[in-house]
């Protein structure tokens, strides 16, 4: 399919007329998204994506945006397409930039074709297809841009759910936080026993604070890591086990008779340091 | 008895276990549970919706918002079509289980709520009902 005349026509001719018209457009239309985004970034933005449909445009094949004359097209779509991702587009609001430019472009063909309904009525749909194709990838851009977030969200929780702190010589401090039965459990606990055996520690403190629900499966996960580090020389209390977490527990029939529990972090800390020979007392003057 | 509301779930992955604890804990908050029935109920679903990922090979829960005259409830049925339990009475043993577990999951469930019902024959599936009353 050869380059489309028309359309080629009045985007050289009227590259600067379609360009104001697009961002008047663009700054009138409900998708605007003036919390997100500035009006110098879009006059930018549309400024640039104009210049290079024009070059397409004029040396490229219309029926075919996957070639190499429609490179500089795609790659300046799809990096705009995940900076809005990024921003907080909507994928709609991303792939209406696009799709918001057929109007002046529509206008413009109207005005130069004239009365020849046939050539209008061609070079319009041309137009159309052309821009509904890069409206799609833009989308699909997007939907890209947005699983590297969920990627990269997934990947610092994984990050986050794992400190192992130190809270004193010889006290350890596990605050888990979350679902604790899946796979990633195992390697808190691996974790946990690791800095044990690193700092010599002879108490480590597991918080379950932040686990919503202690079910059967993750009060194993916790009775191992307890008899693990016991084997390693290391008492574990268990903290954190709030009223309805305790009434659960007693009846799934869970035995923690073995384990020193306590409601919180605070009172775990001072048990382990009394454990350790050392103790909180208020300084002489205050009460 | 009335049914109010209902929801279906999938139960085929651990995430799935998750949506089924945060779904049961989203429906006891609405129909007013307290916080210790809340917890009772979410654990009892996990138990459930574990067993059906470990041993059932999937299956579903069906979520039911319950009325009748002077009190409202929470009926969680869950079910799979997986190769369904030899002894239900030894399933329901403390301390008993083919997977490696604490084998506290069933015979917890049951202790987690107002009432328990099992359904299972070997090559049969298995169907669990529980209720729990405000």
């Amino acid at each position: 399919m050869p380059t489309d005349p028309w359309l080629a026509h009045i985007v050289s001719k009227f590259e600067s007329e379609i360009l104001a018209d697009w961002i008047q457009h663009q700054l009138a239309a409900d998708t605007l998204r003036r919390d997100l985004m500035s009006e110098a970034e879009l006059v930018e933005q549309s400024r640039a994506f104009l210049g290079l449909l024009r070059e397409a445009v004029q040396k490229g094949n219309l029926a075919d945006t996957t070639g190499p004359e429609w490179t500089p097209v795609r790659e300046m779509l799809a990096c705009v397409s995940r900076a809005r991702a990024k921003q907080g587009f909507t994928a709609s609001e991303t792939a209406t930039f696009v799709f918001s430019l057929k109007q002046p472009l529509f206008a413009r063909l109207r005005g130069e074709v004239g009365t020849d309904v046939d050539a209008l009525g061609d070079a319009v749909w041309r137009t159309t297809v052309l821009l509904d194709k890069l409206g799609l990838y833009t989308a699909e851009s997007y939907q890209k841009g947005r699983e590297e977030v969920i990627a990269r969200q997934q990947q610092e929780m994984m990050e986050l759910s794992t400190p192992v702190v130190k809270l004193w010589e010889g006290i350890l401090a596990l605050p888990l936080i979350g679902t604790l039965d899946s796979a990633r459990t195992q390697i808190v606990m691996e974790n946990l026993l690791e800095r044990i055996v690193e700092t010599g520690a002879s108490i480590a403190i597991i918080d379950i604070t932040g686990v919503p629900t202690v079910d059967t499966l993750v009060a194993q996960h916790l009775l191992k890591t307890v008899a693990a580090a016991r084997l390693m020389g290391a008492d574990c209390i268990i903290s954190g086990i709030r009223p309805q977490i305790a009434q659960t527990i007693v009846h799934l029939g869970v035995e923690l008779t073995n384990v020193i529990t306590k409601a919180t972090l605070a009172d775990a800390f001072t048990v382990a340091l009394e454990r350790t020979g050392a103790t909180i007392a208020p300084r002489s003057g205050h009460v | 008895m009335a049914v109010v509301k209902h929801e279906t779930r999938e139960i085929r992955s651990a995430e799935d276990i998750v949506l089924v604890r945060q779904a049961v804990r989203a429906w006891a908050i609405e129909l007013g549970f307290r916080l210790v029935d809340q917890t009772k109920l979410v654990t009892a679903a996990s138990e459930l919706a574990r067993n059906i990922v470990d041993y059932g090979g999937g299956g579903t829960v069906v979520i039911e918002a319950l009325n009748d005259a002077e009190r409202r409830g929470l009926r969680l049925r869950f079910e799979d079509h997986g190769p369904g339990i030899e002894d239900v009475d030894t399933a329901l043993r403390d301390g008993y289980t083919t997977g490696g577990g604490l084998g506290l999951g069933l015979g917890g469930a049951r202790r987690l709520v107002n009432e328990f019902e099992i359904v299972s024959a070997p090559g049969r599936g298995t169907r669990v009902t529980i209720t729990r009353w405000r």
